[in-house]
């Protein structure tokens, strides 16, 4: 048992996964099928931003949605309205959605734990209120139609559902990779000291608010690049996209996979899209056997699917190497890392 | 070395630290004892830059760092513990520390998309000095475990490493024998005095275990009510008559 389960902590599982990701067109039973895994893939970007302000800095970031929903405007009112082509106005949606999480981020992080949430949530249903309401702007209720698509440079037409499906799953290795990259890093450690406690990483010389600054406007972006690439998608927007409820799914995308975690978003999202999905046939009534799984997964499971099996594997680890030398417990030590940054 | 200067602090109405002017020399052990509520923690605080004093002036090696923010009294050099240290409990002993000298390196978010050579150079000197804090403490062998799987008094070493691997001039200890058995307090007085002749450091303790301060500590100040009431060698202070006073109480308190 622990020697199959070892096997998913070596990079070749890595490599089976985005092989399977790469395949997966081609095995699907339909161009339906692709395209709930472009939607599902879009979302999880938008997660790994909230994984890097809540998961690794521990902030409760409650606009998530609204900068997602920032990041899809930005772009379709750009290529709808101004004329500007797909590219540029992704750039665009990048910066605006990474300005905005600035000077959001240097007044709501002056708060702390639940009132940043609450100021957060504040800001998320504004975001909402403004696309709703600001119809010179954003056509209001109306949405924004006649959403450019991603320009394929004559080499692929991105209007179709597999091209634009391979374009998602690019910018999400990237998403992953680097937050792979960061989580290892002596950045991302220094936004984990924060989640551990704002007095400790200040006597250990960390600087709050520059650290949570950037770990917030890093979040934003990864939500701007999602909402960026999912207008570019369905080609059509409303307010709705920033509805709060947006922000609660993709908290509970986190926490289902495991908060804090690098494939713990990917896994939530992908698996809580699928099971959906699958439950459509319960119509309304499916949130009666998903709440309580919610729940039960919350209670016995506090860091998700991915949380747990990396601390049931170095538990295991611990138990078959138990030696006191210090020698073999710093390769444990290298071994065990090296494992939790393949996973 | 450190050098306190007729300093205040006031919550309100309330003077949580009044007036207090002390001088703690290099490379000596420094207690701070007196009852509960005394003003010992806001002393620290106060010090460590958390809180801002309302009056007076703090220097540290002739540097004024009254109103300095807490991150920079770090990166001058003072260390500290709280009496409870919440770390990453999923996470390796090691892991937890690497963070410790974090102050002492400057990668930013361009190092760590490039993977710069700074990046790897700083990042192993940060592991390296976290392994070191480590063996200082007497931890090594529990560097590969979880935080949640080693024992209270481990945990109280870890703090003290976490603190070590900023490389302070001094180190402030909140409650250091806090919670942890009779056996184990002799070997964190041990360990400090281990930071004092092998690292040359000022230690600053709080503490409630008048045993161990007796012995241990080479200066000894006293706060009552936010007030400095005495100061001096253990000696001078267990004979102190205001001293046995403000432990035992007075008059009235004993007839109360």
């Amino acid at each position: 048992m622990f020697k199959v389960a070892s096997l998913l902590m070596t990079p070749a599982a890595k490599y089976l996964m985005l092989a399977f990701a790469i395949l997966f067109p081609l095995v699907a039973a339909n161009e339906y099928q692709v395209y709930v895994m472009a939607t599902a893939f879009v979302w999880a970007i938008a997660v790994y931003g909230l994984n890097i302000i809540t998961g690794f800095c521990g902030q409760l970031n409650l606009a998530h949605g609204g900068f997602f929903a920032i990041g899809a405007y930005t772009l379709g009112l750009l290529t709808a309205d101004y004329g500007w082509s797909f590219w540029p106005a992704f750039l665009g949606a990048l910066v605006m959605t990474a300005v905005l999480g600035f000077l959001v981020g240097i007044v709501s992080l002056r708060l702390k734990e639940h009132y940043f949430a609450i100021f957060t949530l504040c800001v998320g249903f504004i975001i909402y209120l403004l696309i709703d309401k600001w119809e010179e702007l954003t056509h209001g209720t109306i949405g924004v139609r006649d959403i450019a698509a991603p320009y394929g440079f004559g080499l692929v037409d991105f209007t179709d559902t597999t091209p634009f499906y391979y374009l998602v799953l690019a910018f999400l290795v990237f998403a992953i990779w680097f937050m792979g990259r960061l989580s290892k890093s002596l950045l991302g450690r220094t936004f984990i000291a924060i989640r551990n406690g704002d007095e400790l990483a200040q006597s250990l010389g960390i600087n709050l608010m520059r650290n949570k600054v950037l770990a917030f406007v890093l979040s934003t972006t990864y939500a701007g690049l999602a909402g960026a690439l999912y207008a570019g998608m369905v080609r059509f927007i409303g307010p709705e996209e920033a509805n709060i409820n947006h922000t609660f799914d993709m908290i509970t995308y986190l926490l289902v996979g495991g908060i804090g975690t690098i494939m713990g978003p990917l896994l939530g999202t992908v698996g809580i899209v699928w099971i959906t999905q699958s439950l459509q046939f319960l119509e309304e009534y499916r949130m009666i056997i998903f709440g309580p799984l919610l729940v039960l997964l919350v209670i016995f499971f506090p860091r998700g699917i991915t949380g747990s099996f990396l601390t049931w594997m170095h538990r295991k680890s611990q138990a078959l190497a138990p030696t006191k030398k210090r020698q073999e417990n710093k390769v444990n030590t290298a071994q065990n890392r090296e494992a939790e940054s393949n996973a | 070395m450190l050098k306190v200067e007729n300093v205040t602090k006031m919550f309100g109405g309330l003077a949580a630290v009044s007036d207090v002017s002390v001088e703690f020399e290099a490379g000596r052990i420094n207690a701070i004892i007196g009852p509960n509520g005394a003003g010992k923690s806001t002393f620290f605080n106060l010090i460590s830059g958390l809180h801002q004093p309302t009056s007076g002036r703090i220097l540290l090696d002739g540097v004024d760092v009254t109103n300095l923010p807490s991150d920079r009294v770090a990166r001058l050099g003072v260390g500290r513990t709280f009496q409870t240290t919440n770390l990453f409990e999923q996470a390796t002993v090691l892991d937890n520390l690497i963070v410790g000298h974090r102050l002492r390196t400057k990668s930013g978010l361009w190092d760590v998309l490039i993977n710069s050579k700074r990046l790897q150079r700083e990042e192993k000197a940060a592991r390296d000095k976290a392994m070191e804090a480590l063996e200082f403490v007497g931890l090594a062998h529990v560097a590969g475990q979880f935080i949640a799987d080693i024992t209270q008094e481990e945990r109280k070493r870890v703090a003290f490493a976490l603190a070590l691997a900023t490389d302070p001039k001094i180190v402030l200890l909140d409650e250091p024998a806090a919670g942890v058995n009779p056996e184990e307090t002799v070997g964190f007085a041990a360990l400090m005095r281990k930071m004092v002749d092998e690292k040359g450091l000022t230690v600053c303790l709080i503490e409630h275990k008048m045993d161990m301060i007796m012995s241990l500590a080479d200066k000894i100040m006293v706060l009552d009510h936010g007030e400095k009431i005495a100061e001096g060698t253990p000696e001078e202070v267990r004979n102190n008559p205001v001293v046995i006073e403000a432990y035992l109480g007075g008059d009235e308190d004993a007839a109360a």
